[in-house]
């Protein structure tokens, strides 16, 4: 018998363990054999956060509530920046809850690898998992939100406090939402990957994207930025601006603008693809370098 | 013959030395220039022949390991400190990747290097069965099928539904390795480091593991255990410098292994600065004086043990010398901590010289070996294996047949009517 035969007659390999030194191999079949662990891990994320607190889970959305309590607070009835015939609160829960989304996406994902370093250097599993997990938890929470930005809104309409004119723009909801987690996945995997080396790249993220949120429409509407100046250009680099924008269009029933969605799906596709690329050559070498 | 269902073929793996910083930054820019221009090309293993593992700044940890393991075997792997196991371990576990070659395995793989891994302290009990389960692999509808027995293996049902920060350490492991023993694995990658805890435990575990080989399936231990991979494996090989040095029956292997690294001595000495140690605290010498007038290690006879010590900087109350002594099949005899017999008074900054004496009729006719180790406050600063290690000759006395008698120690008791 020779050695083919031999191999032919034992069946083939389950498990072939080598440097796949190949650029696009994503290894998406192993996660979804592991489709289990994922759903544990988007429960351990739920659940163990709010263990032994009062509240529990309301803090999902006690905690943007009260950040957008004090935003429409200070920027709303003092700076008088949000837009007129729109109550401060729901003016800022409506970019605040998306905002929360991206920046958490991308802050806990750029982390995933350091915090899982304990299993990781103990046992195998799809490295994608973790973050996946993270995607989805933390996409979960924001349609919780999401529902209380809706109760909000009902609420001010019922009181006759607001004229919620709320249309068709309100489709738009789960495109923008799928947009959003892509930019958010894409960027948190790069800092995920680059920051495996570079620890630099986790205390700087904190800061970008303190950086970027001022860079974007949470605090004022990008109507009241003149067109055509430094300040207006700069925000409308930023891809999270189109979708913070979007969502408040989509929430109000205000007009849509398709153009410059486009722009941040662009930027969305690149980061994605980079990101996943970069993160699955990196993860091969994890254990060797935490 | 059973079909090979573990196939290792010239792996290499090589480690960064030193810390990632600004070089590493160059470093890794140029490599990536290189390789986006098609340059960088595949690292390239220093020749084995010439036993050099360092290359430059990288650090070859395995330098072409092949062996094949057919179904039903127990292999164990053995080798000192630094041989490659742990990073083989990694290997074939999926942590981490050879730099070169490939290993193919075939069948279900579960490989254990610590128990309960992934526990969340917040969740409970049953919360974590579910997570470690699939954490190791397990699908959630085998989990729930096996979720009973689980629970009763663990036997901790009572604790179940309250979240096991609230576990003690034992615990943990018993609900860590419930799990584990239910995961019916064709091939199970095993760490000593599972054989730590108390001999209970050890036993449970060993006794489990067992069961698996008994079960056909297919068993990699690694260990510098000898009397586990004894107890246990039917095959093994010896690592040494990265490469495969021999493989084969284990008793045969066994043998020559301690025979090669148990050098018989009853006395070392090292030039100042040389011992084993820290620059803290070095040993100087250790000696075994048989009272014996011949200088033979006789069972009857008790034998003086002296160990001189440098202590450049540890306070004398923080240092804690132990004496360890083990059979050569590397099972502990006992024990004997300094701090519980001496003052504490006793390590003066510099030189000093401490004795003690082993009681004749305690040693039974075995090969000893003397491990010390070095405390500094309860924590372990370092251990000098086989520093001493020698033959104990039974004594000729009337009315003994000579046959030897098993044991660690044999003490003298004294018998009653």
């Amino acid at each position: 018998m020779t050695r083919d035969e031999a191999v032919a007659a034992e069946g083939p390999w389950d498990v072939i363990v080598q440097d796949e030194r190949s650029w696009w191999r994503l290894g998406l079949g192993e996660v979804w054999r592991y489709r289990d662990l994922l759903m544990l891990m988007v429960r351990r994320d739920l659940l163990a956060v709010y263990k032994q607190t009062v509240l529990g889970p309301a803090w999902q959305v006690v905690q943007p509530l009260l950040t957008s309590i004090m935003f429409a607070v200070v920027f709303g009835i003092m700076a008088r920046m949000s837009l007129p015939n729109i109550p401060p609160l729901l003016f800022y829960m409506s970019a605040v809850v998306p905002w929360g989304l991206f920046s958490g996406v991308v802050t806990r994902i750029s982390q995933t690898l350091v915090w899982n370093s304990a299993l990781m250097t103990k046992v195998y599993f799809p490295r994608l998992v973790p973050p996946l997990a993270t995607l989805l938890s933390t996409g979960f929470s924001f349609l919780v939100q999401l529902a209380a930005f809706f109760l909000f809104a009902i609420g001010y309409a019922v009181t006759d406090r607001f004229t919620w004119g709320i249309g068709v723009e309100a489709l738009a909801i789960p495109a923008l939402l799928l947009l959003l987690l892509a930019l958010a996945f894409g960027i948190g995997l790069l800092v995920a990957a680059l920051s495996v080396r570079y620890r630099d790249l986790g205390f700087l993220i904190g800061f970008a994207l303190q950086l970027l949120m001022y860079m974007s429409p949470v605090i004022f509407p990008l109507s009241r930025v003149e067109e055509g100046t430094g300040l207006r250009a700069l925000l409308e680099a930023n891809p999270v601006t189109p979708i913070i924008e979007g969502f408040r269009a989509a929430l109000f029933g205000l007009p849509m603008e398709w153009a410059t969605l486009i722009y941040s799906a662009a930027v969305a596709a690149v980061a994605l693809g980079s990101g996943l690329l970069l993160f699955q050559r990196v993860q091969r070498y994890f254990a060797d370098v935490i | 013959m059973p079909p090979v269902v573990i196939e290792a073929r010239d792996l290499h793996k090589r480690y960064r030395l030193g810390v990632i910083g600004r070089e590493a930054l160059v470093g890794d820019a140029k490599a990536a220039w290189q390789s986006m221009r098609g340059r960088g090309g595949k690292p390239v293993p220093p020749d084995p022949s010439r036993g050099e593992q360092r290359d430059g700044n990288w650090f070859w940890s395995l330098r072409g390991v092949s062996f094949d393991v057919r179904q039903g075997d127990v292999l164990g792997v053995l080798g000192r400190n630094g041989a490659g196991k742990s990073t083989l371990l990694k290997l074939l576990s999926r942590i981490s990747v050879p730099t070169m070659g490939t290993i193919k395995m075939r069948g279900r793989v579960s490989s254990l290097l610590e128990v309960g891994t992934g526990f969340h302290p917040e969740l409970t009990g049953r919360e974590n069965i579910y997570l470690n389960g699939a954490i190791l692999g397990m699908r959630k509808a085998e989990i729930d099928r096996k979720l009973d027995e689980i629970i009763a293996f663990s036997g901790i049902e009572h604790h179940l539904d309250s979240p096991i920060k609230r576990y003690s350490s034992g615990m943990k492991v018993r609900l860590g390795f419930s799990v584990a023993a239910h995961l019916e694995p064709e091939i199970l990658i095993v760490d000593e480091v599972l054989a730590v805890g108390d001999a209970e435990f050890q036993k449970k575990c060993l006794g489990s593991m067992r069961q698996v080989a008994d079960g056909g399936r297919t068993i990699l231990f690694v260990s510098h255990n000898m009397v586990s991979v004894q107890s246990l494996c039917t095959r093994a090989i010896w690592m040494e410098n990265g490469l495969v040095r021999r493989e084969g029956e284990t008793d045969d292997l066994v043998r020559d292994y301690l025979d090669t690294y148990a050098h018989k001595h009853s006395e070392q000495r090292w030039p100042e600065g040389e011992g084993p140690g820290t620059d803290d605290v070095r040993l100087l010498s250790v000696r075994a004086v048989s009272s014996d007038p011949g200088g033979a290690f006789i069972t009857d006879q008790s034998v003086r043990v002296e160990i001189e010590v440098d202590n450049r900087s540890i306070g004398d109350e923080d240092l804690d010398v132990r004496l360890q002594v083990r059979t050569g099949n590397d099972a502990i005899a006992f024990c004997s901590d300094l701090s519980t017999a001496l003052p504490a008074t006793l390590w003066n900054m510099g030189r000093s010289k401490v004795s003690c004496t082993i009681p004749p009729n305690l040693l039974n006719s075995n090969t000893y070996r003397f491990h010390v180790v070095f405390f500094r406050r309860g924590h372990l600063l370092f251990r000098a294996e086989d520093v001493l290690s020698f033959d104990v000759q039974e004594a000729a006395r009337p009315g003994s047949n000579f046959r030897k008698v098993p044991g660690a120690v044999r003490p003298a008791l004294q018998w009653q009517r």
